[in-house]
C-alpha cells in the first residue's frame, strides 16, 4: 500500500506546483503581459467540472446509466447562446460589476438588502457543495490508504490538512490586493492548468480500463449488454424523461449562476472576444471527459461483480485492483485537480459577497468604523477571513453530513439554489419593469420552497431533524409533504424541487413587478442594465447624478477604501484622461462622484458605494419622471443623430452627383464653344479664298481668260467644299440629336460594298491606287439603313485613298460573317497612325496628317459621322495600325436576333 | 443602431436546434446497436459532437 506520508508529499508538491503556475500568471499580469488567452479562458470555464464530475459521475453511471450526461448538455447549449453571456460580460465591465450578488443587486437599485439576500442563497446553497470536494479527496485518500487510523486528532485528519493547505493557498492568490476589477490572473492560470490535468488523468484511467482491462469499446459493451442488470444502463429510460430536461435546464442555468462560474466566465474575463473560443472548446473538453464514463462505470461493475463496492471511487479502485498505482496516483492528483480549482474559485467568489454585501453594511453602520483611516487593509482581512470561515463551514457540513449522501445528490441540491437566480437575472437584463421588490419576492419564495423541499428533506435523511414533515407533510397535512408537494409525485426530487421553487420564483417576480413601481435608481438602472449595448458608459451616467461634493472628501474616501497608493493611482490615471496633469486640480462635478463610485464598487460593491459616496456628497434628490426623461431625452438625441448623420451622408451623396453633373455640363460647353469656333474657323477659310478671288475678279477686269477660269474653278470647287461641310455639320447634329432619319431594311453588305467601290472606282484609278475586294459568297442580311452604311463605306474608302500614295497605292477590301456580325475591313498601305491618333481621329474636327503643314484633305467629320452610324446599327467602328504599316480601318454590324429576323421577315 | 451580430444568432439558432436534438422524445428514438456500440451512446456523444464542430466552424470562420 502507498505510504500517507508519500500521498501527503505529493499533494504538497502538486500544490507548490499551481502555487508557481499562479505566480507566474500573477507576475506576467503586474509586468502587462497577460498571459489569460482565449484557450486559457475556455479552460479554465472547465472549473465546471469538480470532483463531482471527477468521481460522481462514474457512481451516477452505476445507476442511471446516459443519464449524468444532461450535466454537461446544458451547458454546451446554454453557452450557445453568446448574445446572453455577451450582455452580461458586458454589463458587469461597464457597471464594474464583481459578483453575482452585486450584479442583481445593482441592476435592481443598488440594494443592500438584495445583495445580502442573494449572498445569503448562494451560501447556503454552495457550502454543501464545498463539502462534496472535501468528502471527495477524503474518500480518494481512504481508498489510497485503506488502513485509515481512525483514532487521529482531528488536527492531523487529512482531510482538515487539505482544507487548511486549500484556504492558504486561496488567501495568498484571492486576495493580494484590492483591485476595481476583482481579477486574478494567476488564479485563473492555475485552475486552466489544473483543467488539463484532471482532463489527462480521466482520460489515462479510462484508457486503462477499456483497452487495458477489456478489449476496448464494444467488447466491454458487449459484455455489459449479456447481463441484463447491466443492459438497462445502456438504454434510455422514456420514463424519465421529465428528469432529463430538468437536468439539462439545470445545469445549463449552474454554469453561468454558480458563483464560481460567474467569476470565471464575466468578472476574470479579460477580453470579449475569447468567448468565441470558449463557446466550442469548453463543449468538446465537456464532452472528452465524458466519453471513458459509461465505460469505466460498466468495467468496475463487471470486475466488482458480487463483492461490495462504493461506484464513486471506481477510478481509484480498478487501477489499483491491477496493481497499476503509478496511475492510481495520477488520479488522485487529477481528482485532487477537480476539488481544488473548484475550492479555490468559489470561496474566492463567495469571499466577495460575504464581504461586500454582508460584512461591509454592517460595518458601515458601526461608530468604530468612522474613526479608521485605511480601510483597505480591513478589507482584504475581512475577505481572508471570510475564506476561512467558509472553508471551515464547509469541512463541519463534511464531517456531519459527510457519510449520509452519494456525491451526486449534493451537488445537485446546490445547482437548485443558485438556479433560483435565474428569474432576477435574465428578467434584469431583458426586461426593464422588473422590480426591486418583484426580485425579492421571487427570490424569497423560490429560496424558501427549495429550503423546503430539497435542503430540509436531505437534513432529514441524515437525522439531524425529525423527517415528519417528508413522510405525512407538514403538520400532518399530505398536501404539504415535503417531495409531493400538493400532490405532485412520480417525479424525482430534484425535478420537483425545481418545478415548484421556479414556477413560484418567476411568478412572484413578475406579479410584484406589474404592481410596483420602481424608484428613481432603479428605473435608471434598468435602462442602462437592459440597453447596455445602446448606452454608452459614462455618457448619462454623469447626467443623472445631481449635487454637491468636495474633491478632498471624494479623495479621501478612496484612500480610505483601496489604500492612499491605490488611490492616487486610480486618481491621476483618471485626470490623464480628462486631459488634467494633477489630479489635485480636478474639479468635483459628477463625473469625478461617478469616477469614485465606480472604483469604491469594484472594492466594496455597488450598493455600499453608493452608500459611502452618498455620505460625503449632497446629492439633489432627482424624481423618477426626470431621471426617465434624461434617459429619455439621451436615447432621443442618439436617434436624432443617427437620422442627421444618414441626412448628411445623404447630402454629400447629392453633393458628389452634383458636382459629377457639373463637371460634364462645363465640358460639354467647353465642347459647344470648341466646336462653334472650330467650325467657324472652318468655314471662313473657304470663304476668305472665294472672297479674294472674287475681289481679284472684281477689281481687275482685265485679267487673262485663263486666269479668271483657274480662279472661278477654285471658286467654285471652295464652295463645293463649303457646301460639304455644311451638309455634314447639319448631318452630325441630327444625328447627334436623334433626330436623322433612318430608314431599317434587311441589306447585304456586299451590295453596299460592291456599289461603294464601283462608285469610288474612277477616283482610285485617277490617282493610279490599285482597289481589290474579297466578298464571301454569301454574306447574312443585317438589318440596317442602306444609304447609311454606304455612306461609311465610301467614307472610309476616300479616306483611304486620300492617305495613300499615288502609284504603289493599294487598297483593299474584306467582308467576313460569323455568328454574330459581319466585319467589314478596308486596309491600305498608307503612312500609318501612331497609337495616339488611332484614338483622336475619331474626334470631331481632327484629322490624320500634319494638319499645321498639310493643306486639310478634308472635314474632319467623317469619321466621327461614321462612328455614330454604325454604332446606331449596335456595331463598332475602329481603327488598328502602327506608323509606316498602313492602316486597317474595321467595322462591324450584328446580326439580327431571332425575334428582330421575324419582325424583318414580315 | 448596431445590428445583432449575423455570428451571434447563427449561434443561438444552433443552440435553439440542439435543445430538441438531445431532449426526448428524440434521444429515445435511438435502440438496439449502432456500429458495435449502443445507439443511444453513439447518437448522444455524435449530434453532441457536430454541435461543437459547427459551433467552432461559425465562432472561428475569418472575417468574424
Amino acid at each position: 500500500m502507498l505510504s500517507g506520508w508519500f500521498i501527503l508529499i505529493l499533494s504538497t508538491a502538486y500544490m507548490a506546483l499551481l502555487f508557481a503556475v499562479a505566480r507566474f500568471g500573477d507576475a506576467r499580469a503586474d509586468a502587462g503581459k497577460s498571459i489569460i488567452t482565449a484557450n486559457v479562458y475556455a479552460l479554465s470555464l472547465a472549473v465546471y467540472c469538480t470532483s463531482w464530475t471527477f468521481y460522481g459521475s462514474v457512481g451516477r453511471a452505476t445507476s442511471g446509466g446516459l443519464s449524468f450526461l444532461t450535466i454537461y448538455i446544458g451547458p454546451t447549449l446554454m453557452l450557445l447562446m453568446t448574445g446572453v453571456i455577451l450582455k452580461m460580460i458586458r454589463i458587469s465591465k461597464v457597471h464594474r460589476i464583481t459578483s453575482i450578488a452585486d450584479f442583481i443587486a445593482s441592476r435592481y437599485g443598488k440594494s443592500q438588502f438584495l445583495a445580502g439576500l442573494v449572498t445569503i442563497i448562494a451560501v447556503i446553497g454552495v457550502v454543501p457543495y464545498i463539502a462534496l470536494q472535501l468528502k471527495a479527496v477524503s474518500a480518494s485518500l481512504d481508498v489510497l490508504l485503506l488502513d485509515t487510523d481512525t483514532n487521529l486528532p482531528w488536527w492531523l485528519d487529512s482531510t482538515f490538512l487539505i482544507a487548511a493547505l486549500l484556504a492558504l493557498f486561496t488567501i495568498l492568490f484571492g486576495t493580494r490586493h484590492l483591485d476595481a476589477t476583482e481579477r486574478h490572473e494567476g488564479m485563473v492560470a492555475a485552475v486552466a492548468f489544473e483543467s488539463v490535468v484532471k482532463l489527462v488523468a480521466f482520460f489515462a484511467v479510462g484508457l486503462f480500463v477499456t483497452y487495458g482491462m477489456y478489449g476496448g469499446f464494444s467488447e466491454l459493451f458487449q459484455r455489459a449488454a449479456e447481463s441484463p442488470e447491466l443492459a438497462r444502463l445502456l438504454q434510455l429510460d422514456s420514463s424519465r424523461a421529465g428528469t432529463w430536461t430538468a437536468m439539462i435546464v439545470l445545469s445549463g442555468l449552474a454554469i453561468i449562476f454558480l458563483p464560481r462560474q460567474f467569476q470565471i466566465i464575466v468578472v476574470e474575463n479579460v477580453d470579449e472576444s475569447h468567448l468565441k473560443r470558449a463557446i466550442w472548446l469548453f463543449p468538446l473538453y465537456l464532452l472528452l471527459i465524458n466519453i471513458f464514463v459509461l465505460p469505466l462505470a460498466l468495467g468496475g461493475l463487471l470486475h466488482f461483480q458480487g463483492q461490495a463496492f462504493n461506484a464513486d471511487t471506481f477510478v481509484l479502485t480498478l487501477p489499483l485492483a491491477h496493481g497499476a498505482e503509478a496511475l492510481a496516483l495520477l488520479v488522485f492528483i487529477g481528482g485532487l485537480s477537480a476539488a481544488t480549482g473548484m475550492v479555490i474559485v468559489e470561496t474566492i467568489a463567495l469571499s466577495t459577497m460575504v464581504c461586500n454585501d454582508l460584512v461591509m453594511p454592517w460595518l458601515l453602520r458601526s461608530s468604530r468604523f468612522e474613526a479608521s483611516k485605511d480601510l483597505s487593509r480591513l478589507l482584504i482581512g475581512i475577505r481572508r477571513i471570510a475564506i476561512t470561515v467558509i472553508l471551515l463551514l464547509g469541512y463541519i457540513y463534511f464531517r456531519a453530513a459527510g457519510e449520509a449522501y452519494a456525491l451526486v445528490g449534493i451537488g445537485l441540491i446546490s445547482f437548485a439554489a443558485v438556479a433560483q437566480f435565474a428569474p432576477a437575472m435574465f428578467g434584469g437584463m431583458y426586461w426593464k419593469q422588473g422590480t426591486r421588490a418583484g426580485a425579492i419576492a421571487g427570490l424569497l419564495g423560490g429560496f424558501a420552497i427549495w429550503l423546503y423541499t430539497l435542503l430540509l428533506p436531505s437534513f432529514a435523511r441524515s437525522g439531524w431533524i425529525g423527517n415528519g414533515f417528508v413522510e405525512h407533510g407538514l403538520f400532518g397535512l399530505s398536501a404539504l409533504k415535503a417531495q409531493a408537494l400538493f400532490g405532485l409525485s412520480g417525479m424525482d426530487e430534484i425535478s420537483h424541487s425545481l418545478w415548484w421553487s421556479l414556477l413560484t420564483n418567476l411568478g412572484l417576480y413578475i406579479l410584484v413587478s406589474l404592481n410596483t413601481r420602481p424608484d428613481a435608481v432603479e428605473a435608471g438602472q434598468a435602462e442602462r442594465f437592459v440597453d447596455v449595448f445602446r448606452h454608452s458608459a459614462l455618457e448619462t451616467d454623469t447626467r443623472i447624478w445631481r449635487g454637491r461634493a468636495s474633491v478632498n472628501e471624494l479623495v479621501a474616501l478612496l484612500e480610505r477604501f483601496l489604500g492612499p497608493a491605490r488611490a492616487q493611482q486610480q486618481l491621476s490615471m483618471f485626470a490623464n484622461e480628462r486631459g488634467t496633469a494633477d489630479w489635485q486640480k480636478l474639479k468635483a462635478d459628477a463625473d469625478l462622484v461617478h469616477f469614485a463610485e465606480a472604483q469604491l464598487a469594484g472594492a466594496i460593491g455597488s450598493a455600499s458605494a453608493r452608500v459611502m459616496v452618498a455620505s460625503v456628497a449632497q446629492e439633489e434628490d432627482i424624481g423618477l419622471e426626470e431621471v426617465l426623461d434624461i434617459l429619455d431625452e439621451a436615447t432621443q438625441v442618439r436617434a436624432y443623430s443617427r437620422e442627421l448623420e444618414a441626412k448628411s451622408q445623404e447630402l454629400e451623396n447629392a453633393t458628389t452627383e452634383l458636382r459629377a453633373v457639373n463637371e460634364r455640363l462645363r465640358e460639354l460647353d467647353k465642347m459647344k464653344d470648341d466646336f462653334i469656333s472650330t467650325v467657324t474657323h472652318e468655314l471662313r477659310t473657304p470663304l476668305t479664298s472665294i472672297r479674294a478671288l472674287s475681289e481679284m475678279l472684281h477689281e481687275d477686269p482685265k485679267l487673262e481668260l485663263a486666269d479668271r477660269k483657274r480662279f472661278l474653278s477654285i471658286i467654285v470647287s471652295e464652295t463645293e467644299r463649303l457646301t460639304r461641310l455644311i451638309n455634314q455639320i447639319l448631318d452630325m447634329a441630327k444625328l447627334e440629336s436623334g433626330r436623322a432619319e433612318w430608314t431599317t431594311n434587311e441589306v447585304d453588305i456586299r451590295d453596299v460594298v460592291r456599289e461603294s467601290m464601283d462608285s469610288l472606282g474612277q477616283l482610285f484609278r485617277e490617282k493610279g491606287v490599285a482597289l481589290t475586294g474579297e466578298l464571301p459568297e454569301t454574306c447574312p442580311l443585317v438589318l440596317a439603313d442602306r444609304d447609311r452604311l454606304t455612306q461609311v463605306m465610301i467614307n472610309l474608302l476616300s479616306n483611304a485613298v486620300k492617305f495613300v500614295s499615288s502609284q504603289t497605292g493599294k487598297v483593299h477590301v474584306s467582308l467576313s460573317a460569323d455568328d454574330e456580325r459581319v466585319r467589314v475591313e478596308v486596309i491600305d498601305n498608307g503612312p500609318g497612325l501612331t497609337a495616339d491618333e488611332c484614338t483622336v481621329i475619331f474626334e470631331k474636327f481632327r484629322q490624320g496628317g500634319n494638319t499645321m503643314t498639310d493643306k486639310p484633305q478634308g472635314t474632319g467629320l467623317g469619321l466621327p459621322i461614321s462612328r455614330q452610324i454604325v454604332e446606331y446599327f449596335g456595331g463598332n467602328l475602329w481603327v488598328e495600325s502602327e506608323p509606316g504599316a498602313g492602316a486597317n480601318f474595321v467595322f462591324t454590324v450584328p446580326l439580327p436576333g431571332p425575334e428582330e429576323q421575324q419582325q424583318g421577315d414580315k | 443602431m448596431k445590428q445583432a451580430s449575423p455570428t451571434r444568432q447563427r449561434l443561438t439558432a444552433l443552440g435553439l436546434l440542439g435543445i430538441p436534438l438531445l431532449t426526448f422524445p428524440l434521444v429515445g428514438l435511438p435502440s438496439g446497436e449502432w456500429l458495435g456500440l449502443p445507439a443511444s451512446y453513439v447518437y448522444l456523444f455524435g449530434i453532441w459532437c457536430g454541435l461543437i464542430a459547427i459551433a467552432a466552424w461559425v465562432s472561428e470562420r475569418k472575417g468574424n
